[in-house]
Order: C-alpha cells, then structure tokens, then sequence
C-alpha cells in the first residue's frame, strides 16, 4: 500500500505565491529553511503546551500521592478534600541510616525522595540490591498521623522495588508501635493486569492489615509466600496467584525497606520512644 | 483520487481497516487493550494525531524538499503526540498512568506514518485530514472490539464496571488470564481478520503459490 516515491512536485505554482514557496523544494537552501521553520514551530508548540500544562500535571501528582497516603492510612473517602485531609499528615524527612529527623537540612513538604534516588550527592549505590532499585536515596520522606490527643497513631512509610516488568512504588503504614502494619498501597506500577496488577486488589491488599514486622526477638519475619512460613500467620501473606514474579518482588522490596538498609533504624527509634 | 469525502470516512472502517487488511499499527492494539476505558483514549489520541498530521504535512507537502520528507512527517507527528501526551497527563490523569509510554509511542504507529506518506504527501489538507480521520477511526474500531473482548472475558467488567462477578470476588466467573496478557490481542485480532474477511471475501490475498496438479503417468 504505502508508496515511497518522492511526492510529485510537478504542480504549478500560483501566481501570488512568493517566488520562495515556487522555488524547487530540492534546493539546499529551501531544504535548510523548510528544517528549520518545521523544527521552530514545532518546538514552539510542544514547549508552550508542556509549561502551560505543568501547574495542572503538577497539582495532579501531588493529589495522586496525597490520596494514596490518605488511603492506605484508611482515612480517605470518596469526595473528601484531599488538601484538607492532608493536612492532619505530618511530613518529614528521615536519614534512613540514623533514623533521625532531618527536617532542618530539607523541606519536607517539597523534598523529591524518588528524584534523591539518581542524585549521587544524597543517595548510594547499592551491592546488595534485593528490591531492583540500583541507588537507594540517604533521605525519605514520611508521615506521622497524630490522633485528636496529638498522640502518634499510624506512620506512613515510602517503599519501592521491582516487580515483574516495574518498578512498584507504593507506602506502608504501620500503627504507633512500629510493627503492626496497617495497610500496604501501590500508587504507581505497571505489572500485568489481572495478575501482577491484582496488588491493587481490595480483597489481598486487606490481608496486610493486622501482620507483624518482627516477631519477640526482633527478627524481621514478615513474608509474601505460597506456604506459610515456619513463623506463623502473623507474619505471612499469601502471595498472589498467577503473579509468582510480583509476589516475590513485593515481598523483597517489604523486606529491603523495613530491613537494615530501610527503616529499621528509624522503627527501633520509634519504638524506643525517641520520635 | 475519485473517492468522495464519505467515502474516505468510512472506507477505512471496514473495507480498508488498517489493522485487519494493512496489517499496521498491531503493536499498539495489543498492549492498550486489556481495558476498554484505555482502549477508548487511545483510540482517540490516534484519531487526532492521524487527522491532525494528515492535515498539516499536506498543508506543507508542496513545500517538503523529498530528501527530508520523513523527517519533516516525524517532527509534525512527534510534536502532535507530545500534545496529546500532555494534554492527557493534565485532563486525565488516572488514564495517563495507565497508557504511560503508549502514547509516546503513537509516534512509531506504522498507521500515521503510512497515511502521511500514502495520502496526506499527494492530497489535499481537507481530504487528507478526512482520511486520516477515517483510518484513525478504523484502527479505534478494532481497539475497542479487542478491548471489549478482553476486558469482558479477562476481567469480567467493562468499562471497569463488573459484569460477570469473578471468583476472587465471591463470584462464579473464573477470568480467563490469558486474555490480560498481550499476545491474546493476536487472537482475537485474528479472529477478526477471519471474520472480516468471511464477509468481505475481496480481502482476502490471492495465494503467491499454487500447488500444481500433474496427472499421474
């Protein structure tokens, strides 16, 4: 069907086009000029709609993010006001290798975590790389709900690794004692629907609720698996059928993230009463 | 071209489907069509970049030096896919998450590219703007029959909305997984084929082999 003749040229002119548009498109110059004016107008087009566009995409990302953190702490509804249910979070910023607070070197409110991960000056290589991320940020961003008493109530962690075919990023939201979970979210992935994609399920992602960390002796023990493992069911949730690959990504990348290399300074502080 | 302008509309749909008898744009229509609601912005990011490309490289195709053609066709089609890409990470968010990189993909669908070197590059800009129209339309129509397919038997919902309550839900329905996964679209699409061309039996190619009948000695 597609015919890569060169177009025919052969059309004559009108008498009020300028002697320019009449010339042979061939030439050298009108070859350069034609490249040129294309390119020029096209950027100007694709530049214009990407900067009047951003405050809109911005807003939605932002809103994106801020629902998930609603949601996987339980308290968001359909029709609330995301800005204003946000607000009860607070945002801060931790050194992941001290568990310490931040805040004063970064604003926590603006601090891009997922964007600190490619900055060599704030994140590090890593050797053992279990959850697929490459470098790993030196700083997250997390969120402490208070209740109406001003006690803590739950913290939302960030956490993200590979799954089958993408990086699933997604939070984790643990009650005040810094073991119980919550509630696991995924915002952003790309695994097969149906399968890999079933994390966003309602009915599995209800399984994490009520599953410990760390048993007594403070080893980490929580576990995505087929079979229960040895440790029992409060630590063990059942891997998705169909999704061995994600399943098991998820499981390392709860794992890196709560593990020595995440959070755990941050939980042991926590839990010793420190924040 | 003796066509009339409705006909350059509709030709596409069915007699002149771009995906079922050209056999273009096929990688797109198995990635974005595992649910109907993607299915249905996808089509219509490609009918918009389809008659809008069609249109503005024809406006130019006096103009165009032919050592630069394609080049000149790429940059048209880019600049209108990155529009959309925008536009779509603006107004629909959700969506765009969804899509993600097949959109920016549309640049490389064989379907807008064939039609501004077939078409727009010797017709003029309404006519062109009217056929890739049209051939955008045809490849939305497989998209969305694909799309209803495997949504409705991979998923048991269409438009996200549940149809057949599936067994992880406390159904009955047992979802055909396979249906989710890309190379199902192969099926289907051939099915389609086979089925379009049952109807239509001029579309189907004459065979570039026969096998000869000698008589036995």
């Amino acid at each position: 069907m597609s015919d890569t003749q060169s177009p025919d040229n052969n059309e004559a002119p009108k008498g009020a086009i300028a002697k320019f548009l009449a010339a042979s498109p061939d030439s050298v110059g009108k070859t350069i000029f034609i490249a040129v004016a294309v390119c020029l107008v096209a950027s100007m087009v694709v530049s214009s709609a990407a900067v009047s566009l951003r405050p809109v995409q911005e807003a939605n990302k932002l809103k994106d993010k801020q629902v998930n953190v609603l949601q996987v702490a339980g308290v968001y509804e359909p029709g609330v006001n995301v800005t204003e249910a946000f607000a009860a979070f607070e945002p801060h910023v931790v050194e992941l290798s001290t568990g310490e607070f931040v805040d004063d070197q970064f604003d926590p409110a603006t601090f891009d975590d997922i964007a600190a991960a490619s900055d060599p000056e704030l994140s590090v290589a890593l050797d053992d790389d279990p959850a697929g991320i490459g470098r790993k940020a030196k700083y997250r961003v997390i969120y402490l709900l208070r209740d109406d008493a001003g006690d803590l109530d739950k913290v939302i962690l960030p956490l993200h690794g590979y799954g089958l075919w993408s990086t699933l990023y997604g939070f984790i939201a643990l009650e005040n004692n810094g073991n119980d979970i919550f509630g696991l979210q995924f915002y952003q992935h790309g695994e097969t629907p149906g399968l890999g994609a079933e994390v966003d399920n309602p009915r599995w992602k209800a399984l994490w609720s009520g599953k410990k960390l760390r048993d007594d002796a403070g080893d980490l023990q929580i576990t995505v698996a087929k079979s229960q493992p040895a440790a029992g069911p409060d630590f063990y949730v059942d891997a998705l059928a169909g999704a061995t690959l994600t399943s098991v990504g998820v499981d390392n990348l709860v794992k890196f993230w709560m593990g020595d290399a995440g959070f755990a300074p941050f939980l042991a502080k926590l839990q010793a009463g420190e924040i | 071209m003796s066509q009339t302008k409705k006909e350059m509309l509709v030709d596409p749909l069915v007699d002149n489907n771009p995906i079922t008898l050209q056999v273009l744009g096929i990688c797109s229509a198995l990635a974005v069509t595992s649910s109907l609601q993607v299915s249905i912005v996808m089509a219509m990011a490609v009918i918009f970049v389809t008659s809008f490309s069609s249109f503005f490289i024809s406006c130019l195709r006096n103009q165009i030096p032919s050592s630069i053609r394609i080049i000149v066709q790429m940059v048209i089609i880019a600049s209108l896919v990155i529009l959309v890409d925008q536009i779509l990470k603006a107004y629909a968010f959700q969506i765009s998450k969804t899509l993600s990189v097949f959109v920016g993909l549309i640049i490389t669908n064989c379907i807008v590219m064939g039609r501004a070197e077939a078409f727009a590059m010797k017709n003029p800009p309404v006519a062109s703007f009217i056929d890739g129209m049209g051939n955008g339309m045809g490849y939305g129509l497989i998209l969305l029959l694909v799309g209803f397919f495997r949504e409705l038997f991979g998923a048991g919902s269409l438009f996200g909305v549940t149809i057949l309550q599936t067994v992880n839900n406390g159904g009955w329905y047992v979802p055909n997984g396979m249906l989710l996964l890309p190379p199902s679209a192969f099926f289907i699409i051939g099915l389609i084929i086979w089925a379009f061309r049952t109807w239509k039996p001029s579309q189907v190619e004459e065979r570039e082999y026969k096998i000869q009948q000698v008589e036995a000695h």
